[in-house]
This record gives C-alpha cells, sequence and structure tokens, in this order.
C-alpha cells in the first residue's frame, strides 16, 4: 500500500509531504529528489526503486507527484490513484502548477486525507468529494462562492458515500435534461519509409456530461462487434434492419466508470448506469484493427555529399473531403549538426526551430483527399565524429472530426421511471474528435 | 568577472550563461543549448571571416556547453585555429579547450603539436608557459612522444626565463609520470640538478619536485643533488637574513621547498662526507630549534607551515637514523606535540613515534612516553588518534614493558571501539606470544582476551593457543587448570569453549587428580555448554569427549550414553552425526590399546609462518604498514640481541621468541589424501580434521574405513590417491562419450576435466578444459597422452603443450589433434600431474578416442542398403549380439544414440519400422570401411539385437562392442 506521498516543483522542492505509514522515513523525500529529480541522466523508468523503497512519479509540467511505498504493491493500482489525484486536484482548483498548488495546499490536505487512508485508496470521485470537502479552490480569479448546503443534504453525505451508489446523490432537479457525449481519440502510428504500417491502435475515451434530474437509468450503444452479432443472433433487436448495414468494429479492451453495471455488460454486453452528475469519463478503450489513418506523411531524404541534405515530405490527408482537420503540425528532425536550412511549402507556415532540432510546418485547416508537401535544404557541417545521424521519425500533430477508429454511438437512452420526463424530453450532444498521439513516420 | 578590456569582455558569452542559469527545467536549458548549437554552426559554416574574437566567443560557449555535460563534436578546428592567434586570451582559450576536450583525437593532434611546437619556439614566456601547461595537462602518450626530447632542452637552456622553466620542469614531471620510457634520460640530467642553485626559488621548486622523482628511479644519475639540496637548504633554514624574495609564509622561510629538499634527501642514505654531513646535522637542528622558538604569529597557517618542515625534518632523521641525538631530539619534539590541543598534530606526532619506535637509538627515548600514550588511548576523542596510539603501543612494546603495555590493551579493548577491535586482539595476541617471559601469563593473557573480546578473537588467535599449549609441556597442566577454572564462569564465549574442548581433550588428566576437576567433573562442565554452541564446536567438543574416552575408562559408559542419545546419533547436521556414530563404533569396537593408539596425544606441530601475523598484514592492507612491521621485526632481533646476550639467549627457559616468532605456525593443515597414503590409522586423525573443520564429510569418513568397514561410508574415488606412481585408469564417464563429443568426463575435488571434441574424416580435434575446483593454485601441472604400442602404430596424438600453473578456479585448455592411421580398439590415456599443496596428484583419464568418432553417415535408398548387406555376407564380417536393455526402450532416445554414434539413420528401409538401420563409413588414413547396422529392439523382453557389417571383422567387432553397451 501507498507510504506516502510527495509533489515537488521543478527545482526539486518538496511542496507536498503527506507520510502515511511509519516505513517511510523522512530521507525518502530526499532520495527521490537525488535519485529522479536530480538526477544526471534522465530517469525514464515511471518506477524508480531506491534502497528497497519504491518510487512511482508522474509529471504534470513541472510539478512531480511520487508515490512513496516499500511493499511490493500494485503499480497499476498507484499509478491510477496517482492520475485520479491530478484529476481531483484539477477540478477543484485547475490547472497543477506550483503556484495553484501553494496556494491550495490546505485543500491538498484535506484531499489527501480523504481520498487515501493509512495508504488505501478510498472514494476519489470529484463528485462525490465536493459534497463533504466543500472548500473552493483558489484558482487564481474569483468563482462562484461555495453552494451553501441545507442541513438535509449534509446528512445525506454519509448514507451516499457509504451506500451503494457513491458517486450520485438524490434529489438533483434540473430545469432543461440535458447530455454531452464526447468521443475522444488518439491515433497513433508508425510507418516505415515505404509506407507500411509498422504499429497503429487507437485509444479513445468516452467522456459524458450530464445534467439530468432525479436517478436516471442510462442505456448506451456503440457499433461494437460483439454486441452487434449478439444482437444479430438473438434477433430481437428492434432496428436490426438498420444495424445490419452499418460497419462494426473490434474493441480489443475497454475499462468502465464504476457506475456501470459490470454484470449486465459482461451477460448482455449492454453499457447500462446510473450516471454521476456533471462531467465523468464513462469509458476508456483501445482498438488496433481498421484505423482509419486520417494523414499519410511521404518522407523523401537525400543526402548531398558530406554537408547538405534535402529533404521532401509530402502530406495527404485521407478521409471525407467535407471534413475539415485542424491544428495540423508536422515535425521533421534535423541532424544535429545542422548549420543552415531553407524551407519551402505550398500551404502553412514552416520553420527550422533550432532549439528543438527540427523543422516545423504548420498548417491550420486542411480539407480530406487533398495533398500538401514541403521541402528543405539543410546544410551541415562537417564534425568529426563518425557517428552516423540515426534518422529519427517524423512525427505529426492534428485534431480531425471523426473517430479514427470507426466508433459510432448507435444510441444513448435515458429512463427516470420516478420523474416525469422521458427519453425524448432529453436534449442530447455527440461529438467526435480524434487527434494524433503518436503518429510518426521513419524517414 | 572584471571587464578586463573592451575585447575581452565577451557580452555574448555572459548572456548566454545567465540564460542558462535562467532556466526553470532541464528541458528548457537543453533548448536554449540546442539554438546557441545551432547559432555556432552556421557562424563557423557561414562566412568563412570569423574574426578572433568571436572565434574565441564561441569556442568559449562550447567549452562551456561540454561542461555542462553535453556532447561537443564539432569546433576543434576553430578551436586549433586560436592556436596561431597573436592575441594572449585567443590562444588562451584554444588551449584551455584543447586540454580539456582533445582526447588522442587522430586527425587533430598533429595540427595542435604543430601549434605547441610553434609556441615553444616562440621565445615568447607567455606563450611558451600556455603550451607547456597543455602538454601537461593533456599529458597523453602522443604528446610526451612529441616533445620528451624538447622539453629537458628548454628546461636546461641558459637563456629560458625562469617562469618557463618552472612550467617546463613541472611538465616534464608530469610527462614522466604518465609515460615513464618515452622521458630520455642524457646529458641533461646533470644540468636538471644545477637547477638547484637556480636563483629564482620557483624554479627551485618545481626543479626539487622533479628531481625527487627521477632520483627515485635511477638515484645513481642524481647522487650529485645531496650536496646541492643541502647546501640550498641549509641556506633557507639556517640564514634568516637572505632574499626570499616572495617565497615567505606566515613568517616560515619557503615551506614547501624546505620540505621538498627533504623529501629529496630522503630518497639516499646518509651523506658519506663528513662535511656535509654536519651541515645538514646543523639544519636539521636548526629546525629542531626553531620548533622550540615561541611562535611568530598566532595564525594557524605560521603553525601548520612550521611544522609539515618539522615533520618532514623528522622522517628524514629517521631514515638516517644515524644521529642517536638528533632522533632524541625529535623523539622528544613530537612528545610535546602527543599533549598539544590540535588532533591533528597529535595523530601526526603518534605517527612518526611509531617508526621512531622501530630505530634502536630511539626506541628507548620512545619508550618514556609511554603513560602520555597510553592516556591518549584512555581520553583521547578521536577514534583515529586512539588507533594511533595502539599502533604506537604496539611498536614500542618489548620484553621489559610488555606485561604493561598488554595489560593496558586488554583493558582498552574493553570499551574500544568495535572497528578496531579485531586489530587490537590480534596485536594482544601477537604481543603477548612474542614477549611472554612464562606461559602461564600467555595463557592468562589469551583467555583474558577471549573472555573480554571473544566475537573479535579470530581463529587463528585460538588455533595460536592450542598450538602453543601442545609443543610446550611445561604448560600443559598449567592451561588444563585455567582452562578449567574459565569454563566454570556461567556464560562463557564459544571460543574459549572451543580452546576448553580441545586443551582437556588432550591434558584433562593432568588436573583428574583433584577431586575437584575429576573426569565426570570436566565431562560435565564441557557437556552443559554442548547444546549452546554452533556445529563446529559441537563436532569439535565430540572428539574431546572420544578423548576423554581414552583418557579416562570410567566415564567411557556415561560419554557412550550420551554419543548414543537421539540428539547425537540423530542430528540434523550430517558431520555431527556421522562423528557421533563412529566415535561410537570405535569406543564399542576398539580394545584399549586401538584406542589408545588412535587417540594419543597431538604430536608438536610443525613450525610455521605465523598466520596471526600474516592476518594482521592483511588487515593493515598492503602499505606502509608490513615494511614497517618487518623492519621492525629485524630490528627488533638485533635489539633483542644486543641486550640478551648474558641471561636469556642460550639457557634460561623463556626464550618463547626465540623458538616461536621467527616461525610461527598456523592451524596444521593436513588434507585427508595424505593420512590415507600413510595407510594406517595416523593416530591424529580426529583432530587433524579438527582443526580442519571444513573439509569435506566424505574425507572425514574415509579416515575409518579401514577399521570401520561396516559403516556404510562412500569410499574415496581412487584418484583422490596420493602421492605419485601407477594410479587407476579413471573410466567412469567413458561409455558415456560414445554416442556424443562434448561433457565432463572427469571430476573430483580438485579437479574437473571436460571435453569437447570434433572429428571430420580421419581427423579429430579435442579442447580439453582443466578447471581448478579449489581456491588455491596447482603447480608444476603438466598432462600428456599415453597410448599402448600397437595403438600408437593406429591413432596419432598429438598434445599441444599446457602452462604448468592453473590459479584457484581458473580454468585451462588444452588442445589435442588426432590422426586415425588404421582401424583400432585400444583407448589412449590422458595423465594429468600436479602439485597441490605439497602433494603430486596424479589422474588418469581414458580418452573418449574410439572408432566410431571416424564415421561419415552415409545415405542410401532401401535397395542399395540390402544390395550392399548382401554383398557382405561373409560369415566374419558379420557380428550379432542379443542384449538385454539397460535403459528403458525410448525411440527417440534410441534414434539420437544412433546419430551420435556417427552413422546415418535410414527410415524406411526395414520393413519392420520398430527396427533401426544405419549405414555409415569409417575413414582411416589408409582405408574406409563401409558399415551397416541394424537394430532391432524387442520392447516385450527389453531385449536388443544388433547386427553389424563391415568389410573388415575388427571393426564389425569393436562396433558392435561400444554400441552394445550404451541401450
Amino acid at each position: 500500500m501507498i507510504g506516502g506521498l510527495f509533489i515537488y516543483n521543478h527545482k526539486g522542492e518538496v511542496l507536498i509531504s503527506r507520510v502515511y505509514r511509519d516505513d517511510i522515513g523522512r530521507n525518502a523525500v530526499d532520495a527521490f529528489r537525488v535519485n529522479v529529480i536530480h538526477a544526471r541522466q534522465q530517469v525514464r523508468s515511471p518506477v524508480t526503486n531506491i534502497a528497497r523503497t519504491s518510487f512511482f512519479h508522474v509529471k504534470r509540467s513541472n510539478i512531480w507527484l511520487a508515490a512513496v511505498t516499500k511493499q511490493n504493491v500494485n503499480a497499476a493500482m498507484v499509478f491510477e490513484f496517482l492520475y485520479k489525484m491530478c484529476d481531483v486536484m484539477t477540478a477543484y482548483f485547475g490547472k497543477i502548477s506550483e503556484e495553484n498548488i501553494k496556494n491550495n495546499f490546505v485543500l491538498i490536505y484535506e484531499l489527501l486525507d480523504e481520498i487515501l487512508d493509512f495508504g488505501y485508496p478510498q472514494n476519489s470521485e470529484t463528485g462525490a468529494l465536493k459534497t463533504f470537502i466543500t472548500q473552493q479552490g483558489i484558482k487564481g480569479q474569483v468563482i462562484s462562492l461555495p453552494v451553501s448546503q441545507t442541513k438535509e443534504e449534509q446528512s445525506q453525505i454519509t448514507s451516499q458515500v457509504t451506500g451503494q451508489i457513491g458517486w450520485r446523490r438524490e434529489g438533483i432537479k434540473y430545469r432543461r435534461n440535458e447530455l454531452f457525449l464526447d468521443v475522444l481519440e488518439s491515433v497513433n502510428l508508425l510507418m516505415s519509409p515505404q509506407g507500411q504500417v509498422l504499429s497503429a491502435h487507437v485509444s479513445g475515451r468516452v467522456v459524458m456530461k450530464s445534467y439530468l434530474s432525479g436517478m436516471p437509468e442510462c442505456k448506451f450503444g456503440m457499433n461494437d462487434k460483439i454486441v452487434i452479432d449478439k444482437q444479430g443472433k438473438g434477433g430481437t433487436t428492434e432496428d436490426t434492419g438498420k444495424s445490419s448495414g452499418k460497419q462494426s468494429i473490434a474493441i480489443d479492451d475497454c475499462t468502465f466508470h464504476q457506475c456501470v453495471r459490470l454484470s449486465k455488460f459482461d451477460s448482455e454486453r449492454s453499457i447500462s448506469f446510473i450516471p454521476p452528475d456533471g462531467e465523468y469519463e464513462l469509458m476508456r478503450y483501445r482498438t488496433t484493427k481498421d484505423i482509419i489513418l486520417p494523414f499519410r506523411v511521404i518522407p523523401l531524404v537525400r543526402e548531398v555529399g558530406r554537408t547538405k541534405l534535402e529533404v521532401k515530405v509530402v502530406i495527404k490527408s485521407n478521409f471525407k473531403p467535407s471534413l475539415l482537420a485542424q491544428k495540423i503540425e508536422v515535425r521533421i528532425p534535423t541532424p544535429l549538426n545542422t548549420s543552415g536550412v531553407q524551407v519551402i511549402c505550398m500551404k502553412g507556415k514552416a520553420k527550422y526551430k533550432a532549439s528543438e532540432n527540427a523543422i516545423v510546418w504548420k498548417i491550420k485547416r486542411m480539407a480530406g483527399m487533398k495533398e500538401s508537401q514541403i521541402s528543405a535544404e539543410i546544410e551541415l557541417l562537417p564534425t568529426n565524429d563518425k557517428k552516423k545521424w540515426a534518422r529519427p521519425p517524423i512525427s505529426m500533430n492534428f485534431e480531425v472530426p471523426f473517430a479514427p477508429s470507426g466508433l459510432k454511438v448507435r444510441y444513448l437512452k435515458v429512463f427516470e421511471s420516478k420523474l416525469n420526463y422521458s427519453d425524448h424530453d432529453v436534449i442530447k450532444w455527440v461529438r467526435y474528435i480524434g487527434r494524433s498521439g503518436i503518429y510518426e513516420t521513419r524517414c | 568577472m572584471p571587464a578586463v578590456s573592451k575585447g575581452d569582455g565577451m557580452r555574448g558569452l555572459a548572456v548566454f550563461i545567465s540564460d542558462i542559469r535562467n532556466c526553470k527545467s532541464k528541458e528548457a536549458e537543453v533548448k536554449r543549448i540546442n539554438k546557441e548549437l545551432a547559432n555556432i554552426r552556421s557562424k563557423f559554416k557561414g562566412d568563412k571571416a570569423l574574426d578572433g574574437y568571436s572565434k574565441k566567443k564561441y569556442v568559449c560557449k562550447l567549452l562551456f556547453i561540454f561542461l555542462l555535460g553535453h556532447d561537443i563534436d564539432f569546433g576543434h578546428m576553430e578551436a586549433v585555429n586560436l592556436l596561431s592567434s597573436n592575441k594572449y586570451t585567443e590562444k588562451q582559450i584554444g588551449y584551455l579547450f584543447i586540454s580539456v576536450l582533445v582526447n588522442s583525437n587522430s586527425d587533430l593532434i598533429s595540427l595542435i603539436n604543430n601549434g605547441i611546437k610553434n609556441d615553444l619556439a616562440s621565445r615568447n614566456p607567455t606563450f611558451m608557459n600556455l603550451a607547456l601547461h597543455c602538454i601537461a595537462n593533456v599529458g597523453s602518450r602522443e604528446m610526451a612522444e612529441a616533445f620528451a626530447s624538447q622539453i629537458p632542452s628548454i628546461l636546461v637552456a641558459g637563456d629560458t626565463m625562469d617562469s618557463v622553466k618552472q612550467s617546463a620542469a613541472l611538465c616534464l614531471l608530469r610527462l614522466n609520470r604518465t609515460s615513464p620510457d618515452l622521458v630520455p634520460m642524457g646529458e641533461w640530467t646533470a644540468r636538471v640538478v644545477h637547477l638547484l642553485n637556480d636563483q629564482h626559488l620557483g624554479v627551485v621548486t618545481a626543479a626539487t619536485s622533479l628531481i625527487t622523482t627521477l632520483a627515485q628511479k635511477s638515484p645513481e644519475d642524481f647522487r650529485t643533488s645531496i650536496s646541492l639540496a643541502v647546501a640550498r637548504l641549509s641556506r633557507i633554514v639556517t640564514s634568516a637574513s637572505i632574499d626570499l624574495q616572495d617565497y615567505t609564509y606566515y613568517f616560515v622561510a619557503a615551506p614547501w621547498l624546505s620540505v621538498k629538499l627533504l623529501r629529496l634527501l630522503q630518497c639516499y642514505p646518509p651523506p658519506e662526507d663528513a662535511a656535509l654531513r654536519s651541515r645538514l646535522t646543523e639544519c636539521l637542528e636548526t629546525i629542531l630549534n626553531k620548533a622550540q622558538e615561541p611562535p611568530k604569529s598566532k595564525k594557524v597557517q605560521h603553525s601548520n607551515a612550521k611544522n609539515a618542515v618539522l615533520f618532514e625534518a623528522i622522517a628524514l632523521i629517521i631514515h638516517h637514523d644515524s644521529e642517536p641525538t638528533l632522533l632524541v631530539r625529535a623523539c622528544n619534539q613530537l612528545g610535546q606535540f602527543l599533549q598539544h590541543r590540535e588532533t591533528n598534530l597529535r595523530y601526526l606526532a603518534l605517527e612518526s613515534m611509531c617508526t621512531l619506535a622501530s630505530s634502536e637509538f630511539s626506541h628507548e627515548a620512545v619508550k618514556t612516553h609511554i603513560d602520555t600514550v597510553i592516556n591518549a588511548l584512555k581520553t583521547e576523542r578521536d577514534v583515529s588518534v586512539r588507533q594511533r596510539a595502539v599502533d604506537l603501543l604496539y611498536a614500542m612494546c618489548d620484553r621489559s614493558n610488555s606485561k604493561q603495555i598488554v595489560a593496558e590493551m586488554l583493558s582498552y579493548l574493553e570499551n574500544a571501539d568495535y572497528s578496531i577491535r579485531e586489530e587490537i586482539v590480534l596485536k594482544v595476541a601477537i604481543l603477548a606470544e612474542k614477549y611472554a617471559v612464562d606461559y602461564t601469563w600467555y595463557v592468562d593473557t589469551i583467555l583474558n582476551l577471549i573472555r573480554i573480546a571473544g566475537d573479535h578473537v579470530s581463529e587463528e588467535v585460538w588455533y595460536r593457543v592450542i598450538q602453543i599449549v601442545i609443543n610446550q609441556d611445561d604448560v600443559q597442566g598449567y592451561a588444563a587448570k585455567t582452562v578449567f577454572e574459565a569454563l566454570q564462569a556461567p556464560a562463557c564465549h564459544e571460543n574459549l569453549l572451543k580452546v576448553g574442548g580441545y586443551i582437556l581433550g588432550e591434558f584433562g588428566n593432568l588436573i583428574a587428580g583433584d577431586p575437584r576437576s575429576s573426569p565426570l567433573v570436566q565431562f560435565n562442565l564441557l557437556h552443559s555448554k554442548f547444546h549452546l554452541c554452533s556445529v563446529p564446536t559441537r563436532a569439535l567438543l565430540l572428539s574431546a569427549y572420544i578423548k576423554f574416552i581414552n583418557l579416562f575408562p570410567e566415564v567411557k559408559p556415561t560419554i557412550q550414553d550420551v554419543l548414543r542419545s537421539d540428539s547425537q546419533l540423530r542430528n540434523a547436521d550430517v558431520e555431527l552425526q556421522q562423528r557421533a556414530i563412529e566415535y561410537l563404533r570405535l569406543s564399542c569396537i576398539a580394545s584399549t590399546d586401538i584406542l589408545a593408539t588412535v587417540l594419543e596425544e597431538m604430536p608438536p606441530f610443525p613450525e610455521r609462518e605465523s598466520s596471526i601475523l600474516a592476518k594482521l598484514k592483511k588487515k593493515k592492507g598492503p602499505g606502509k604498514v608490513p615494511d614497517m612491521d618487518e623492519a621492525r621485526w629485524n630490528v627488533n632481533g638485533n635489539t633483542e640481541h644486543s641486550e640478551n646476550t648474558e641471561p636469556t639467549n642460550k639457557s634460561s627457559p623463556p626464550s618463547l621468541v626465540a623458538d616461536l616468532l621467527p616461525t610461527n605456525r598456523p592451524r596444521p593443515a593436513s588434507y585427508s589424501p595424505t593420512i590415507l597414503s600413510a595407510g594406517n590409522m595416523a593416530p591424529s586423525h580426529p583432530f587433524t580434521d579438527l582443526l580442519n573443520m571444513n573439509s569435506s564429510p566424505a574425507a572425514g569418513a574415509s579416515l575409518l574405513v579401514d577399521v570401520l568397514s561396516d559403516l556404510s561410508s562412500p569410499a574415496p574415488t581412487p584418484t583422490t590417491g596420493p602421492g605419485p606412481g601407477p594410479t587407476d585408469v579413471c573410466e567412469e564417464h567413458f561409455s558415456r562419450f560414445v554416442c556424443k563429443n562434448n561433457g565432463v568426463i572427469f571430476e573430483n575435488q580438485l579437479l574437473q576435466i571436460g571435453l569437447k571434441s570434433e572429428y571430420r574424416q580421419n581427423l579429430g580435434r579435442i579442447y580439453v578444459f582443466y578447471g581448478n575446483k579449489t581456491s588455491s593454485q596447482f603447480l608444476s601441472f603438466s598432462s600428456s597422452v599415453t597410448s599402448s604400442d600397437t595403438l600408437k602404430t593406429q591413432l596419432n596424438v598429438h598434445t599441444m603443450p599446457v602452462d604448468p600453473t592453473v590459479e584457484g578456479g581458473a580454468q585451462l585448455q588444452q588442445i589435442l589433434n588426432i590422426e586415425c592411421l588404421s582401424d583400432f580398439s585400444d583407448t589412449p590415456v590422458l595423465n594429468v600431474q600436479f602439485r597441490y599443496g605439497g602433494t603430486l596428484q596424479n589422474i588418469a583419464v581414458k580418452l573418449p578416442v574410439m572408432l566410431n568418432k571416424f564415421f561419415q553417415p552415409t545415405e542410401m535408398t532401401s535397395e542399395d542398403f540390402f544390395q550392399r548387406w548382401k554383398q557382405l555376407g561373409v560369415p566374419q564380417q558379420e557380428v550379432q549380439t542379443i542384449f538385454k536393455a539397460q535403459h528403458p526402450m525410448d525411440t527417440d532416445v534410441t534414434n539420437a544414440k544412433i546419430l551420435g554414434f556417427g552413422v546415418a539413420l535410414l527410415s524406411g528401409v526395414d520393413p519392420n519400422p520398430a527396427n533401426f538401420v544405419g549405414a555409415g563409413v569409417i575413414h582411416t588414413k589408409n582405408t574406409q570401411v563401409g558399415c551397416l547396422l541394424r537394430l532391432e529392439p524387442n520392447p516385450q523382453a527389453e531385449m536388443y539385437r544388433l547386427t553389424l557389417r563391415t568389410s573388415r571383422e575388427s571393426v564389425s567387432q569393436r562396433l558392435c562392442d561400444l554400441l552394445s553397451e550404451q541401450f
């Protein structure tokens, strides 16, 4: 179990130190600073073992969060907790930065007391936490005052937190019942210079924002292969004709928010749940098959003698012409002995960034089924090092308004038996965003 | 940084550095550096006309980036260009960059060397200095090669500036240290010596360092430096009025030079010339006198400088060891320091006194400070100083004060630091032994030692007590009594119990007359502690019990009861169990005569080097201390002789030193093989391995094999057998090698022999690996291959020579080349001989070189096979044998074995698929013999029928013999 939790700033100064167990001594704080933050070589492993003590760390901008333990804990659990901790902090006081942490340290200690007990993670659901840790975070700007709770509401806290549905309290009322659903995907790719896909996968999240009254029961459907097959076999679905024409996708693995009834998912493959109030992540999933790659990068690198390099990169967009990709950025690494660069590009802006050893080419918008190219001449300085340039891959960033995995939301139904509103009365919004993860092409 | 002039400020550099310092994170720093590197690259690449200033600036930046820990792979050329600049600052940065970054970079080193050469020849002192500093800083072999001949000439040239001479001397010193073989000795050496007379003190200081190093290498060449050094020293020390330029440091005249001169003089014995000698003595006296003067300054630097000279002077006095007055004065001076406030001074004083104590002149003088030293031991706060005090006490100990010193050390031991306890224990043990006037005192002391610091008493110490007690008849009774009394204490240390068990087992009869220590009392006393001890001690006690049976027949039933108890006979520990069983049987079966012979008193131990002393030396590490100790032994030997002419030497009994000091033996290490070879039951047997507890149980068991043949103890392998002479040929693993080529052919406790062989047609090569399994060396290792006379005509074996020594744990490889001339049935024998622990070991192993190794597999169809089979139909050509399976009948295993045998396995040839059919050709130099074989298994009866047809009768028979043993 987690023995302690430390938060450091970029210099390695301790901002928050909370020790839960006696086996973690005071020197553990320094051990991490010396061996990880101030290490000579950059420490890339998120888990570091120093003197029989394990340190699990995540970094948020310039802030280091480190969980410490002397025991053999489940590392995935610790990281899940650290991420949750980041989410909770963000929900309370916005961006995790040194200033915000310093301003909110009382709140952070209170949160730490609540979400970890003797090193065992407790309820870390923001919605639930906000019902009993009512301190408002200091976000820099003034924000709305804390909602004053009635005595009645306060008395409900215990029953809610200890009850079966810890993530939603009773008696929520909205004038307009609304539901926002975002499918956020990041597509990762590694491609050979010849255009062969070496590895590709999409990791996606379904994020929901619900403003629903009462205790509604929701049912979520998507074009998952298993679900559709199952339904097709059973033949009981109301709209068989409609679904049979649509494509289905194969999801490799997925995880759900705790509100989803897993037993029902296991038996019927249906995702049904009582949603928390506000924003939350309903599910996470990963697919590796039949991925729509939004862009194709075709690199052409030619070495002209020892002192010159010619690079030509063509990008092709590969989606419906009616859609627009945004925030496109192509990063072409340059050799370490680059002494000068000339760039010509048809579209967008390109610039040699010496500090990053790369040519960065930015295009604001690009429609589907288009093509654009950049060519650059790189002058090199002869070095006495015989090492050859390793040719790192060309990477790309973008944002497209569809899900590269092909996932489609088929339905999202809301049932609330006690209150008199039906599925039709709920206003639902669905949005798809596909972003690039690590999208690289070797050259 | 003060801006020197407008051109030297390098604002760009300052801005860059402050940018880096202001970076919030490592990433930001890397970004800034990448940007700067790109900028520098474009600058270096771009317009060729980069002026000196900006070149210097960029090189500086590169240097800074490099020092931050990033790799720099360009800019070397620009730095080298800077070398040829005429501006000092630019040249300086160029040299700086090169000293830091250039590492024997092949293509640039010639350019750099060229630049350096130009500067050395430039006659501009600053440039020459820069070049010399660069050479000294880099100090690589290439540079040494290029300049080693040039620098001496600069050093001794008449017109060279003083500062350059200084640098040249130090540069030469550095080259001499890194690559001494490249610095030529020549006519310049004589002139270097004369630099000691130089006007400039800096030159003299640098030259002295150089001369000291050179003089250590070839003292004869620099003998003339003695007189010059003495003259220089006396000028500095005695005449206060001369101009020392700026070399007076806090009122001390040229302390560094003085120290170096004194060091130089320590390379040589005292000067022969009387005048010179008196002049040196005068100098040393003056230095000693100055120490007495009141300090001229309260500053710590003043006293430090003064004391540095003083200590070096004392070191020289000790080194010369010829002037008694000086030695005594030095000793007195150090005595004053012993009570000084400064911890460092006390430490140094104690350290110097240690060396002083070894001089015959000052030994007595040192002894007068014994009380101070003892006091230091008790009151000193710093552990390192206390340690020195212990060293000094050890060094100053002789017969007159040994009792006092040993007593003090013992009393200090009770609250000494754990880190130095073991060393003190060893020292006490050595002193007690060395200066023991009577053995009773010695025994008392050591028992006391064990009582006080039992945990720190190493094995060697108590082995030693036992050796001495056994070798000295007159102390045995007293030892038995004392030990018996010591054992009365309710809680005594295990080491004491070991000593007690051993001594009572040997000499318990000497005190058995007293009813208070009757045999039964003795036994009960020992046995009362039995259950609290570790296994080795218990084993020792068991041996003591069997000795008791011999000494006191009346306690035999009691002891037999103890041995018979389940806790002994069924002990979980093999060693204890075995001892109990064997001793019990021995006591039951053997007659009293045999018992008396077997369990006779231990013979005196042979004299060997003291293991305690060896251990102490090892603890101190290889350094000055062992030398000092050795020096002491000699010196002390002298003193003993000189002062002991009257009483001790010949007649008086307590000349323990005479018989113990020169030799000092470790435990009697004897190996079971030697005992076996003796053939009879050596009387010492239980006790030899008693002190050799870690010898394997099997070896222990083999001792009793002759007498107690009904015991089911593993027989020793014949090859562990003793001494030279005919030995059995080991063929234990031989048959395994019929079907395979690699593996271990022989193994015993000492040696493992592994083989790796490959064969092609009629040629073969065997790699033999000899692995030394022990931790000590095998000496005069040799191995040869012998063949019978008939075999010699059939098989050529050529052996490569091997190293005569095999280190402990190491492996040795030998290659054997084999050529098969014609078919053969004998096997060659590999003879290995080596010396281990003094005994010659002889091992003979059958080499697995068989006829079938020269098989080449032949594939053929069913038709061919049967055609040939019929061709070989003559009765002599066929050999058939029917035999019972020794191993489970597994088709895959059989397949593998037949393939390993060397023939091709033919499938689908025999109508019965369960049968195995193979074909191959044996290649010899003279002929080739075709061979067909057929193996028919009968799983029900677990039998095989093997049929072989070859063109030669002898081949068929031999192959059949070989193969039939495999299934």
